[in-house]
């Protein structure tokens, strides 16, 4: 137990940092994620061929494709793009891209296919009298969209999503390659200098067992207060 | 656009992709083992069997494949009992640890999709089977796993394409599989864009094959035919 006490003698205080930073980076990809579904949801439902195909081909693409290939591409090819965008403008020194960004990036796509396919779903299973009622009675595009279809799609999205977070969550130790300390990272440093790989990695796992914990409890509250009346 | 890299690395990538295949049909084959004997201890009466086959499931789908592969590959060797077992044959080996990670893993998965698939089957069809006189042993493996199986494949495949992309985290222990050496020429190269179009589309166009396999099964299983 030792080597779990804060400060210089054991690791604890590391890793506690390192697990906020899973946190961190599990709801910035999270984030990203939803931001990249409301691109690409209404794509996927749109009356467009060429859209459709657009909408469907990213996220057949990413989820055919290990997320550590996707990782990597970002994770190599990121700092090259935005050094050949920045050359446009004149500036050509080398640009390092920070970690964290990068690794939000790409989990952020990654999540973003599982959580158009799940609002994809949703939206399909609501009942068209439902959008025909609203535009019926003359509701303007905000009230259609913010209070009438968006409250039914999160109900029947929920359920969903939360895999969609667990599965997040789970990557997220993926981005350990690229070198950002999150808690995989941690462990293999502590692993490292401690040669006691047996203890950290088991205690990761123990890591990773709250966080999908503590999130089911957190979101079936939200399940509940969103399936209120039915 | 390199094209001239994307047809060098190609047989490349494509010599690793045996080793892909490999580790997955390894893992999927023990893996449908693991999964049948802990959906068949989920539904015992007994409570002991019972929750230990659901923490089997839990553990393994709460925690990142990543961390079980650490475990087995960097952890287990640290135990000096097992080093000097002929357990240690194996697990030196990054190989067999990785094919073991993946086996406990999609063992925990299939073993969630064949207990829903269990749970599926009407009781009316089990007693139709006892009336006849059919002993229980004949109704259990003619009766309910090819129901079962058949409820279980448009899960099982998903679980097929899941484990498919897991397997690339066998490069995370030396082993070159496909993503190991898609990630091995891009860091000599540096053009991430070229290997991960040849690379994606290999990882695309087995999950297109599988895909048309399952369908294939599903359409000629189905219960209308």
């Amino acid at each position: 137990m030792e080597l779990l006490y804060f400060g210089d003698k054991g690791w604890g205080d590391e890793l506690f940092f390192a697990t906020l930073m899973t946190i961190a980076v599990s709801i910035t990809a999270m984030i990203i994620g939803f931001i990249f579904a409301a691109l690409f949801t209404p794509l996927k439902l749109s009356n467009n061929k060429i859209l459709i195909i657009i909408g469907n081909s990213y996220t057949t693409v990413i989820r055919g494709v290990p997320e550590l290939l996707v990782i990597y591409l970002f994770f190599f090819g990121g700092s090259g793009a935005i050094m050949f965008v920045a050359s446009i403008f004149g500036y050509n020194d080398y640009i390092e891209i920070n970690a964290f960004l990068t690794g939000s990036f790409s989990i952020g796509i990654i999540s973003g296919a599982y959580s158009t396919e799940v609002f994809r779903g949703a939206l399909q299973s609501i009942d068209n009298g439902q959008f025909e009622a609203a535009k019926v009675l003359g509701f303007n595009k905000y009230i259609y969209f913010f209070k009438i279809i968006l409250p039914q799609m999160l109900r029947l999205a929920i359920p969903n999503l939360s895999n969609v977070w667990q599965i997040t969550l789970k990557d997220t130790s993926l981005i350990s390659v690229t070198g950002l300390v999150e808690i995989m990272r941690q462990s293999y440093i502590a692993a490292g200098s401690t040669r006691d790989p047996l203890f950290f990695y088991s205690f990761a796992a123990v890591l990773y067992l709250l966080l999908t914990y503590l999130s089911m409890k957190i979101i079936n509250r939200l399940e509940i207060k969103y399936s209120r009346g039915y | 656009m390199d094209f001239d890299l994307m047809f060098t690395s190609f047989p490349k990538l494509l010599a690793a992709t045996i080793v892909t295949l490999k580790l997955l049909s390894a893992s999927l084959f023990f893996g449908l083992f693991i999964g049948l004997f802990f959906a068949i201890l989920r539904l015992d009466k007994n409570i002991f069997i019972n929750k230990f086959a659901y923490v089997y499931s839990y553990l393994f789908r709460g925690t990142p494949l990543l961390v079980q592969i650490f475990i087995i590959y960097f952890g287990l060797g640290q135990i000096e009992y097992l080093r000097s077992t002929f357990l240690w044959v194996i697990l030196k080996e990054p190989y067999w640890c990785a094919i073991i990670a993946f086996t406990l893993n999609t063992g925990a998965y299939t073993s969630e999709i064949l207990r829903s698939a269990f749970q599926t089957i009407k009781p009316g069809i089990i007693e139709a089977g006892k009336s006849l006189g059919i002993p229980n042993k004949i109704i259990f493996y003619k009766i309910q796993i090819p129901i079962a199986i058949r409820q279980s494949l448009p899960a099982y495949g998903n679980e097929i394409i899941l484990m498919m992309k897991g397997t690339s985290l066998a490069s995370t222990v030396t082993l070159m599989d496909l993503t190991g050496v898609a990630k091995y020429i891009i860091s000599t190269t540096f053009k991430p864009i070229e290997v991960f179009i040849v690379a994606g589309g290999i990882y695309l166009f087995m999950t297109f094959i599988i895909n048309n396999v399952i369908k294939f099964l599903e359409k000629k299983y189905s219960f209308n035919s």
